[in-house]
């Protein structure tokens, strides 16, 4: 017998109750506990890709849509660009290095990305089987796609035209596998890499009209420049997607970015920013969201505040009694407080276990996509604060009902109801 | 002498004002205090177990004064000394009938035995109760385990309010009876509260309100 046993059992005699007040708490915990989870996942994912990347050029579009489709590969590309722009650009002796990227296609959903061995390099991947592609026509998988499609060396498969696994597909030509990526948690997990030439190769059969008419206008621009050499021209109207930059020094950032969107019909966009930007958009959710998950907290606070302030009424002459039998009013109190902090640690605890049942649950949704950070699943520095909130919130609306204890007059309670 | 008290009054406001008549109690000795309502007998057992504080007078418990303690010290007191049965029988609704006998043991700081609690419930006849919640007992079952209660810390004055007023003879005979055996087993002074008037003739040592 000791008042922490007492307080238990208090608790366990007013099950729906405590039941209320320890569901708020577990609710609001949960939630706060996973968004602070998945905004760092997210913030971890988002700038772990682009480091590294100064810029990124493209054509003239949202510099955002830009970023989001040429390093994450999640939105549609802004166009193409003529891949002899690009080289100009790379002719600057602030450019270290240039990595051209040509999306359009896909297999099953999964986009095939025309780009050359320095993107690779550039996202430290390596082949865990085979090796990475020589020839034309030749790929590497990353390894969710690889896991995700069932694919393995030697296998052929012919792209669809588009993002979507619904496009044409593009039957003349057949893909090979010959290596499959190493999982290194990056976007190169969820891609199908080939030579820039086998999408050249593919799209020349089936150029569309509208190509055609943007060459001839191109044709017409550059109707005053000198033609160096016939055979240029072909490689000339060589078009890429995109292209991302790596510059010698932060003096490439500072004035090329600028000067590419004034006098190019390229344009250039800084990761850094066009990220920041869309954290900073996404922010406000996840703030809006963690304020409501404090509402529920206060809620459930508000809760055991109401359910002891109840309960004290109805056990006045409990705590007259036990003060008659010698209890100090200390003792007493402790009693009650402890019945708030009991409430508010459960709460916690299980808060913490349905956030991890949660976590659990999104990464199998969007595993496919996302690939999730198991060490993610760890205890949480954020955590700790939470549970002091959590110990907080338990702590005063325990202590506010159970201060009456203080005031209780022993005689007169005992006289009324004897 | 256990218990004695002298010239003590006491009152609520100027117009409700007690005086009580002297009176003494030794051990295993009973001391019946008779009154109809509103004469002042729950406020005189509230005064002798020091849950309230006289105005004026003394009571000396084994030759020490006790009226004007400090809270602290009268809790201190209280649960070292005195057992109290009051007349509704009360308990800490969420525990079971034993853990409520050795909550007295807890709250007077006081090893907890669960012997003297089997014991106690043995001989007034609940010990096949003692894991159940208080409110499945009936009326008469709570009254001897608050009777127990009362006995947990061997007290050397035990107060009891009105303890058969509810009851038919028989029962209120068997109460009796038990409350002298216990109190009589460990030398404790038995002061009765009532206005029953049942238990008139059965006590020699009575105060009349």
């Amino acid at each position: 017998m000791n008042i922490s046993k007492i307080s238990w059992q208090n608790i366990l005699n007013k099950k729906m109750n405590s039941f209320l007040c320890v569901l708020l708490m577990t609710l609001g915990i949960a939630i706060i506990s996973l968004l602070v989870i998945l905004s760092k996942q997210l913030e971890e994912k988002f700038s772990k890709n682009i480091s590294g990347i100064d810029m990124v050029v493209g054509a003239k579009g949202s510099p955002l849509q830009l970023i989001l489709s040429s390093i994450y590969q999640i939105d549609s590309p802004t166009g193409n660009v003529y891949l002899k722009d690009v080289q100009e650009i790379a002719q600057n002796p602030l450019v270290k290095e240039m990595i051209p990227l040509s999306m359009g296609d896909n297999y099953q959903g999964f986009r095939i990305v025309g780009t050359n061995k320095k993107y690779l390099e550039h996202f430290k991947a390596k082949p865990a089987q085979g090796q990475l592609f020589k020839m034309p026509m030749e790929c590497v998988v990353g390894s969710l796609a690889a896991q995700n499609l069932g694919l393995k060396i030697g296998d052929t498969f012919s792209g669809s035209h588009g993002l979507d696994a619904e496009g044409e597909k593009h039957d003349h030509e057949n893909y090979k596998i010959v290596g499959i990526l190493e999982f290194n948690n990056s976007v190169v997990d969820n891609l199908i890499l080939t030579d820039l030439k086998s999408v050249w190769k593919i799209h020349e059969h089936s150029e569309p009209p509208a190509a055609e008419t943007e060459s001839a206008e191109k044709h017409e621009h550059h109707e005053g420049e000198e033609h160096h050499e016939e055979e240029n021209a072909e490689l000339d109207k060589r078009e890429i997607t995109s292209a991302i930059i790596k510059f010698r020094s932060p003096m490439g950032m500072m004035t090329m970015p600028r000067n590419i969107n004034q006098n190019s019909k390229l344009q250039a966009a800084v990761p850094a920013i066009e990220v920041n930007r869309m954290l900073e958009l996404l922010g406000i959710g996840v703030d809006a969201l963690r304020i409501l998950a404090f509402v529920i907290m206060l809620i459930s606070g508000i809760s055991v505040f109401v359910s002891l302030y109840n309960s004290l009424k109805e056990r006045k002459y409990e705590m007259a009694l036990m003060l008659s039998m010698g209890a100090t009013r200390t003792r007493l109190f402790l009693l009650l407080l402890l019945e708030g902090v009991i409430l508010s640690i459960i709460g916690y605890l299980l808060g913490i276990l349905l956030s991890r049942i949660g976590l659990l649950l999104i990464s199998g949704q969007v595993g496919k996509k996302f690939h999730f950070d198991i060490s993610q699943i760890s205890f949480q520095n954020e955590e700790i604060y939470l549970f002091a909130v959590a110990l907080l919130v338990g702590i005063l609306a325990a202590a506010i009902p159970s201060l009456g204890i203080y005031r209780l007059n022993i005689s007169r309670t005992l006289a009324d109801e004897s | 002498m256990v218990i004695e008290s002298k010239n003590l009054t006491f009152s609520y406001n100027e117009h409700k004002k007690f005086s009580f008549p002297d009176f003494s109690c030794s051990a295993k000795e009973t001391l019946l205090i008779l009154g109809n309502s509103g004469k002042g007998k729950t406020t005189l057992l509230h005064l002798l177990a020091l849950l309230q504080t006289p105005t004026g007078g003394s009571i000396r418990l084994k030759g020490e004064e006790i009226s004007q303690l400090s809270p602290k010290n009268a809790a201190k007191m209280r649960a070292e000394n005195i057992g109290i049965i009051y007349q509704k029988s009360h308990f800490v609704a969420s525990l079971s009938v034993l853990d409520n006998l050795l909550l007295a043991n807890y709250l007077a700081d006081k090893k907890q035995s669960v012997e003297r609690a089997t014991e106690l419930a043995r001989s007034l006849g609940f010990a096949e109760h003692l894991n159940k919640k208080t409110t499945q007992l009936s009326q008469g079952e709570q009254q001897r385990v608050s009777i127990a209660r009362a006995l947990m810390n061997n007290p050397s004055i035990i107060l009891a309010d009105e303890p058969t007023s509810s009851l038919d003879d028989e029962n209120c005979e068997k109460v009796i009876q038990l409350l002298d055996n216990q109190s009589n087993k460990i030398g404790a002074a038995l002061i009765i509260v009532t206005h029953d008037q049942r238990l008139k003739d059965r006590f020699s040592n009575r105060v009349m309100l």
